[in-house]
């Protein structure tokens, strides 16, 4: 009988070797007359395990890692098709405690499926909320993700069901499903696995976000940084219309739905839902003034569903299991589960998936097991590149959004990247602002000129020039940022610089 | 066919089978600097008959877009990550190397047409950092050494 063996094609999997481990163990199969089957499974999230390959045994699948090309013939010698022992052997790979701690409700098929192979996806519950949705009336798919209590994951946390509802009651004979995937802040990489782990969970979403709403057409719009998201969601996108699960007649119910991947051109702006829709019409992605709301006259001048890819990804479970079931998990008004992911300067970087309420101390030091360098962690940076910088003192901070928000930090998309010791905080201020003027669309004032002069701004301070006048002025000019700009860019970009300043003043007022 | 009379007919070819979809630029510049490695300056004004739209408009987007490009690239195009996470873990130094290595800044081109740098903001590879693109091919936990033996190998199989 042949041994099936997983070997992730997740992107980051692959930058650490996995296609030379693939072609590795199919090598040496063949030469030692094996039979195998060889799967290729998004990943399970734990990297500093990549890659991680398992072998399906009969007591469960067995992990070994971090598994380089060198080690496969000693892994065979060793008899790992059988669960064999050996010094890289990691035991159950759901036993491990990292994966074992986790509630997956989004992530509950990644890392174990074939992202690819439709009948893997509905042989793993995939699927069934599409078929309940099919058979519910508009307002009651709206009210089990009213009830799940599902806000926007892609960081501004606004209740999804409440947009879906605008939406469902805007008259118009054409609207629009968008789903934002241009993932770009730093530290964050959970749309990615979803991507390239389980495309399914996603077009599924996006399909029952199009029932609910009456919108017949959706756009995946990808960044162009994710060239295997690309290829896999392409894949996956083809076999759904070859299996009734997208076009004009949806499981024979005579509903319509289609869906298109399209391309970013690595603007960061175009992450921000307004700049996003202008740059699916073929236009600079500049920014639009709200409202009106994308709800209202979104792409094309019609009512538009926009949502990030894990909103949309956590619906199914939402239709399939119930709003309840889905609101059960988390604290407060953070309703589910949020998929977390460690980043930076951490010894066990990954992507965690939990209730909300954890602490950020919890996640870097019994998650994450510390820095990577072994030194103290001095910052952590959550919620990407316009998210607030976190001095020890407020690691007790859970993950919640309202509590985030109370310590003038933000939760975001959930990345979180960690810094050690050695980090020059002005430094990093610095970078934000540079950051943002590179990255500016330069339709508001603030933004355009306001990064440009932070920069310079920053340059005198790092300098040591008259400190007495410029850190005053840095702080004034953060104010106009922050309550002068038309969006979240500008608008957020004071957040890790008056977060460096405030908690780490010490590296600003050098040479005073 | 002139090389000029070649470029002309993929572009029209890209713009035939594009130009109907709904916000149509995006897809036909993609279209455009995947055939061509870039988007010539020449191909605009037919872009801009196909769409009706006037060719401040073409060239407005595609200078918006930092991944459009209308000169053309080197062999190979290394996307260094700049982004925090990176920084995090020695991107600067590794920037500092690779610019010393390849004797070249961000947006330049080796003098052998080797390698084009450019910097990208996050590659979604935060849990490998400090991380690189080149071509579509990515890599993780880059250092000075093995950010060398890859250029080597390249260059090698180039």
């Amino acid at each position: 009988m042949s041994i099936t063996i997983y070997v992730p094609c997740d992107s980051s999997a692959v930058s650490l070797g996995a296609e030379r481990v693939a072609k590795a163990i199919a090598l040496e199969a063949a030469k030692r007359s094996i039979d195998i089957n060889l799967v290729r499974n998004g990943s399970r999230g734990m990297y500093w395990l990549e890659p991680l390959v398992e072998v399906a045994t009969a007591k469960g699948r067995i992990a070994y890692g971090p598994v380089q090309p060198g080690d496969v013939s000693g892994l065979f010698d060793a008899g790992f098709t059988e669960g064999g022992a050996h010094a890289l052997s990691l035991g159950l790979t759901e036993e491990i405690d990292y994966f074992k701690k986790q509630q997956r409700l989004t992530f509950a098929r990644i890392g174990k499926t074939d992202p690819i192979s439709l009948t893997d996806y509905v042989a793993n519950d995939g699927y069934r909320g599409l078929k309940n949705a099919l058979s519910m009336t508009q307002a009651n798919i709206v009210k089990a993700v009213t009830d799940s209590g599902l806000r926007g994951r892609g960081g501004a946390a606004f209740p999804t069901g409440i947009k879906w509802n605008t939406v469902l009651n805007a008259p118009s004979l054409q609207k629009y499903i968008i789903c934002n995937a241009d993932e770009g802040d730093s530290g964050t990489f959970s749309d990615r696995m979803v991507m390239e782990g389980d495309p399914f969970v996603l077009i599924e979403g996006m399909t029952i976000a199009g029932l609910a709403v009456d919108a017949t057409q959706g756009y995946i719009y990808l960044r162009i940084e994710y060239p295997h998201a690309f290829e896999i969601l392409s894949a996956a996108i083809a076999t759904a219309y070859k299996e009734g699960y997208l076009g004009d007649n949806i499981q024979g119910s005579g509903k319509t739905f289609n869906l298109e991947v399209r391309l970013g051109a690595g603007a960061y702006v175009c992450g921000e839902e307004t700049s996003l829709m202008e740059s699916l019409e073929g236009k600079r992605g500049l920014v639009r003034f709200k409202p009106p709301l994308p709800a209202i006259s979104g792409l094309f001048g019609k009512p538009t569903v926009v949502n990030n890819v894990i909103s949309l990804a956590s619906v199914p479970v939402i239709l399939d299991k119930g709003g309840d079931y889905y609101r059960d998990f988390g604290m407060g008004r953070s309703r589910g589960t949020l998929p977390v992911q460690l980043a930076g300067n951490i010894k066990r970087p990954g992507l965690v998936e939990l209730g909300f309420g954890l602490t950020l101390r919890e996640l870097l030091y019994d998650f994450g097991g510390g820095s990577a360098s072994g030194r103290p962690i001095r910052a952590v940076q959550v919620g990407g590149p316009l998210g607030a910088y976190l001095p020890e003192a407020q690691f007790d901070t859970p993950l919640d959004y309202e509590a985030f928000a109370a310590n003038w930090t933000v939760l975001g998309h959930g990345g979180i990247v960690v810094f050690d010791d050695t980090v020059n905080m002005a430094q990093m201020a610095r970078y934000s602002m540079e950051f943002c003027k590179i990255e500016s669309c330069g339709k508001c004032t603030p933004c355009r000129i306001g990064s440009t002069r932070g920069v310079e701004v920053m340059d005198d301070i790092i300098n040591g020039r008259n400190l007495e006048k410029n850190i005053p002025l840095l702080r004034d000019l953060c104010d106009t940022l922050l309550n002068g700009s038309l969006c979240a860019l500008g608008g957020m970009t004071p957040y890790p610089v008056l977060s460096a300043l405030n908690h780490f003043p010490e590296d600003f007022w050098v040479n005073a | 066919m002139t090389e000029s009379g070649s470029t002309q007919a993929t572009v029209q070819e890209i713009i035939a089978a594009l130009k109907d979809k709904p916000g149509a630029l995006l897809p036909i510049l993609h279209g455009v600097q995947d055939a061509l490695g870039y988007i010539p300056a020449g191909s605009v004004p037919d872009i801009a008959t196909a769409l009706n739209l006037s060719r401040a408009e073409v060239h407005g987007v595609i200078s918006f877009y930092h991944y459009f490009r209308n000169t053309p690239p080197g062999k190979q195009t290394i996307h260094l990550c700049r982004a925090e996470s990176c920084q995090a873990m020695g991107g600067r130094q590794l920037e500092e190397h690779v610019k010393a290595k390849l004797d070249i800044d961000f947006h330049e081109t080796t003098a052998d047409g080797k390698f084009s740098l450019e910097p990208v903001y996050c590659l979604g590879n935060c849990a490998c950092s400090p991380a690189m693109q080149i071509g579509k091919e990515i890599y993780g936990r880059v250092t000075a050494d093995s950010f060398d033996a890859t250029i080597a190998n390249t260059e090698a199989s180039a």
